[in-house]
């Protein structure tokens, strides 16, 4: 079975040559028409249609949108924020980036419908500082659309108004949390609050009620508005609707950046004949389906269950390769949709080395203020880069084991999850490498191969 | 089955053990209530709650109900509720008891989680228990021992940090120990109201320091100390001094107001070596400032006061000077209740005036009163005065300038600093009963040396007619007596202690009819204060405190 087509709405334009990212070009292909429809719809008809199109936020979760917006808390009578999180930061994840660079208008006009079906005055995109750039444009199209009467007071003529505003990051990880880029926003250091009490659609930004999207679920949200939620909702699979940017990085011929309809490709087809397969003389070993937090997949590893198709329970009995790309099925198996960001890695890479290289990463973004994550996330970093660098021990593996059980689902964010994944899943499936690796150590290293840092 | 509770209250289950509690309460508190220890560190009763050491991780579960009739799901094997418990441990600080809340501390996940934790906690710590001055009284010491695993499974290098950092003049912070709970970043933040705090670097480098160009200078700076639960900020008075298990423990209270906050004085062979704050909601919740933490220094100080001859002898003396009648007394506001009331019979003895020296100053409107007099309500109460004192002795120098006064009488007080001349106090013989060495005593015909407030028994009335109580924590110098006693013999009155001077207290003063000195609460005892409401008092509003003037205003 060949792998089907790419079905870009999002990235419809990324790429193309001769679109520009002003707003000359995006209203010269059908740019804010869907605004100016929806400006004159009612706002609780738009979030019906969110909700009827089963959309699933972008950021790593997979949580409802439009069960998210129906959470805010309305009868406060406090104002409602929308932040948009921009903060793209986990590993293996390069979707938003292009959106920012290539097609701003689309995700400011997602936005806007955004912020006018859920009567919010005051929109924040949270940019990682990384992406200067990005930020550059970002402020230029505001401009533009500020000018063209798509934002600000008084939006197209109605009595509507809505602000937005650009605020870029200083370079952590952990102010993509909700919480830690409230309290970022809001000038502090990104702490995450802890939930309860501090629900961001009840207590969010400044105590208020708060919407926080990724950038790819708003620019969904810009064509649900256009289509309709139920002809969105028949786009991709039941409970995985609409479309998915996959990042492909790592061991393939073809890297890079592919829509699909969610759930309709498999991992297999996408890295086999999306991206072209292993590089020459390589074999797939293992793979990270949603950025380098998700659980890893190691290739030859079957998995088995039964699942839900229509109204039955079928038995599934998959191999890496036969696993749909959507949230339910690898949550299904053990992983996570995560992010999008698939990581792949062919059998010359050993993963006690990869693992080292994935927990400096945590160790690096953990914010420090609680204790699992915090002391857990260096220690972990500290034994595998000794294993890589100094004395390996046999014991070392289940002491890892041992140290990344004793984190997650005990800190306040999902950090500690994040941080004690990859360890938890390298270990399970990769065990036996780590304990041979005193020994693997001894021999030469295969001549080419790159110097660890 | 959980029985219904009152509207206010709300029953949950701890350990199998149920019991009721005001909403609102969370779970360590509660399981406080029923003798559970619920480990913690940055958890206080007093600060904001952040959850961060997660410690305090316990399993919770609520009572089933069926989600269509909202019934109450029945186990069959128990013929009790059934209990949802919650999958992932939850922090017993960031969660209140809601009804029917059922809480295990004791199941193999809770253990797991606190040894996980302790585990973390004490990767990066440093083993300096044996210079510690938090030793004896760490909570990383304490709940290690009884909630972590008892080995180390760290080989690694631990992370090397700044060992000796001054916060401030009097804290001082190694941050190697900080187990970054943040209590003090949210003491000096919330409380303190000197947002000096905060951590700088992320992950296990986080490192406490001060902001720049900060510093941790208020005088409510040493709190910190007393809440960091490690060895992280010491006081840079106390540090490396005595290790606390030596310490004798003393309730006291602290003199430098009339806010009387709830002390504790430590001390060992007749030594003080610091004071800290007792918990008192009503008066001082868990703090007090820092000036009132040095004022042991007194005990030791040079110019302390003390008699080669026998007391007698001293009292012979004064009582030759009293016998010649026009007697003035200036009774003292830092004296006791039981000291004042002494005052007072000394007075109607020799038929002597009373005037008392009004000690005025700023209030920091936290734990500093305008008020330095610790018992100016004290002298009101047992009628040694029956209006607030002059801001100087103006009425007595009069006396003395109309030749009405021949011997003046003086509790502890510099009658000089007062507002007497040296031509005043040459018309007068003096009588000096006190601690230390002041302009006055230079001129007294007799000197009775007495004792500070750490070395004898009494009580205070504080701003809010709160009557508490001190203790002795130290003896007194050889060659100084009580003021009781010295009182009592002036006034020829056969009383030696403070349970003796009750007895009379309770028969003479309305007010203290039904007490007794041994039966006085910890926390004090509110008199009614109606009597002297309208007085106009120099205090502003305080902690917990609110003049009348402006309550009623």
């Amino acid at each position: 079975m060949s792998a089907p087509e790419q079905c870009r709405i999002i990235f419809r334009h990324i790429d193309e040559p001769g679109y520009s990212n002003d707003l000359a070009c995006y209203v010269r292909h059908g740019g804010y028409e869907i605004l100016k429809k929806s400006v004159a719809m009612k706002p609780e008809a738009i979030v019906d249609e969110v909700k009827k199109s089963g959309l699933r936020g972008r950021g790593g979760a997979g949580f409802g949108c439009g069960l998210k917006w129906s959470l805010l808390d309305r009868k406060s009578g406090k104002p409602v924020y929308l932040i948009v999180n921009a903060d793209e930061s986990e590993p293996g994840t390069f979707k938003d980036r292009y959106i920012i660079h290539q097609d701003p208008h689309q995700l400011l006009e997602g936005i806007m419908i955004t912020c006018f079906a859920n009567n919010v005055k005051l929109a924040y995109i949270y940019i990682r500082g990384e992406f200067p750039h990005g930020a550059r444009i970002l402020e230029k199209a505001i401009a533009e659309a500020r000018a063209a009467n798509f934002v600000g007071p008084n939006i197209l003529g109605t009595a509507y108004g809505c602000e937005i505003y650009i605020h870029r990051g200083a370079g952590a990880y952990i102010c993509g949390e909700e919480t830690g880029l409230i309290e970022s926003l809001e000038g502090k250091r990104p702490n995450p609050r802890i939930k309860p009490p501090y629900f961001p659609a009840v207590l969010g930004l400044y105590q208020c009620p708060t919407i926080v999207n990724n950038v790819e679920t708003l620019c969904h949200v810009k064509h649900i508005a256009d289509m309709g939620g139920e002809a969105f909702s028949k786009i991709g699979t039941p409970g995985n609707t609409g479309t998915r940017i996959l990042c492909v990085s790592g061991h393939v011929q073809h890297p890079g950046y592919y829509e699909f309809e969610v759930g309709k490709i498999t991992m297999g087809q996408l890295l086999n004949d999306v991206c072209g397969g292993p590089l020459p003389g390589r074999k797939f070993k293992a793979v990270i389906p949603g950025g380098s937090s998700a659980k890893i997949l190691k290739f030859g590893e079957r998995f088995k269950g039964k699942r839900k198709v229509g109204a039955e329970m079928v038995d599934y009995d998959w191999g890496v390769e036969d696993v749909p790309m959507d949230f339910d099925s690898l949550g299904m198996i053990g992983t996570m949709g995560g992010s999008g960001g698939v990581i792949v890695m062919d059998d010359s890479v050993n993963m006690v080395e990869a693992l080292a290289n994935i927990n400096a990463f945590y160790a690096h973004e953990s914010c420090g203020q609680c204790t699992p994550c915090r002391e857990g996330s260096l220690w972990m970093k500290k034994i595998t880069s000794r294993m890589v660098h100094g004395t390996a021990r046999t014991e070392d593996a289940a002491l890892l084991k041992s140290v990344a059980d004793q984190i997650p689902g005990r800190t306040i964010c999902a950090f500690g999850e994040a941080c004690s994944w990859p360890t938890q899943s390298f270990l399970a499936k990769f065990g036996d490498e780590f304990k041979q690796y005193p020994e693997t150590k001894k021999a030469a290293k295969p001549a080419g191969a790159l110097e660890l840092v | 089955m959980i029985q219904p509770a009152k509207p206010d209250l709300v029953t949950v289950n701890i350990d199998g053990k149920e019991i009721a509690v005001p909403k609102g309460t969370n779970v360590i508190e509660a399981a406080r209530l029923v003798g559970v220890d619920v480990p913690h560190y940055c958890y206080h009763p007093k600060l904001s709650i952040v959850g961060n050491c997660r410690m305090c991780l316990v399993e919770m579960g609520l009572p089933a109900v069926d989600p269509a009739t909202k019934a109450p799901v029945i186990d069959p094997a128990t013929g009790k509720q059934k209990v949802n418990w919650i999958p992932r441990p939850q922090i017993g600080c960031g969660t209140n008891a809601s009804p029917g809340l059922h809480i295990r501390t004791t199941s193999p996940m809770v253990k797991d989680c606190r040894e996980g934790v302790m585990e973390f906690l004490l990767i990066n710590h440093p083993l300096d228990c044996p210079i510690c001055d938090q030793a004896g009284e760490c909570k990383l010491q304490e709940q290690s021992t009884g909630y972590g695993r008892g080995y180390s499974r760290f080989i690694e290098q631990k992370n090397v940090k700044p060992k000796r950092t001054a916060l401030g003049p009097r804290v001082m912070l190694d941050d190697e120990r900080c187990i970054l709970c943040a209590r003090c970043v949210r003491f000096a933040k919330e409380i303190a109201k000197d947002d000096v705090l905060g951590f700088i670097d992320r992950g296990s480098y986080s490192t406490l320091t001060c902001y720049p160009g900060k510093k941790l200078e208020n005088n409510y700076s040493l709190n910190t100390v007393d809440i960091c639960p490690v060895g992280a900020l010491t006081s840079t008075d106390f540090r490396f001094k005595m290790r606390v298990w030596f310490l004798k423990q003393t309730d006291s209270i602290d003199t430098e107001s009339s806010v009387g906050a709830n002390t504790v004085v430590w001390s060992r062979e007749g030594q003080i070596y610091r004071i800290t704050p007792r918990r008192n909601d009503a008066v001082n919740d868990t703090w007090m400032a820092d000036s009132g933490r040095v004022l042991f220094k007194q005990v030791t100080s040079l110019d302390r006061l003390t008699a080669s001859g026998s007391i007698d002898a001293l009292v012979a003396r004064a009582a030759d000077l009293l016998k010649q009648g026009s007697v003035a007394i200036v009774g003292s506001g830092r004296s006791s209740v039981e000291e004042q009331f002494l005052t007072k019979k000394l007075a109607a003895t020799f038929g002597a005036t009373v005037s008392l020296v009004s000690r005025v100053g700023q209030g920091d409107r936290f734990l500093v009163s305008a008020d330095k007099n610790p018992n100016l309500r004290g002298a009101l109460v047992t009628g040694l005065i029956s209006a607030l004192p002059a801001p100087k002795l103006t009425e007595l120098a009069a006396q003395i300038d109309a030749g009405k006064i021949k011997t003046v009488v003086t509790v502890n007080e510099d009658l000089t600093a007062a507002g007497l001349t040296a031509s005043h106090l040459a018309k007068v013989s003096v009588i000096f009963v006190g601690t230390h060495r002041v302009p006055t005593i230079a001129i007294a015909k007799v000197v009775i040396p007495s004792l500070t407030v750490f070395e004898k028994n009494g009580t205070f009335v504080n701003q809010q007619f709160r009557l508490q109580k001190f203790a002795k924590a130290v003896p007194g110098p050889v060659g100084a007596t009580d003021d009781l006693i010295i009182l009592a013999k002036l006034a020829g009155l056969a009383v030696t202690d403070v349970a003796a001077v009750w007895k009379l207290l309770a028969a003479e003063v309305p007010a203290l009819g039904t007490m007794s000195y041994a039966n006085l609460p910890d926390t004090g005892l509110l008199l009614d204060a109606t009597p002297w409401a309208a007085l106009p008092f120099a205090e502003g509003a305080t902690l917990h405190y609110q003049p009348a003037a402006a309550a009623t205003a």
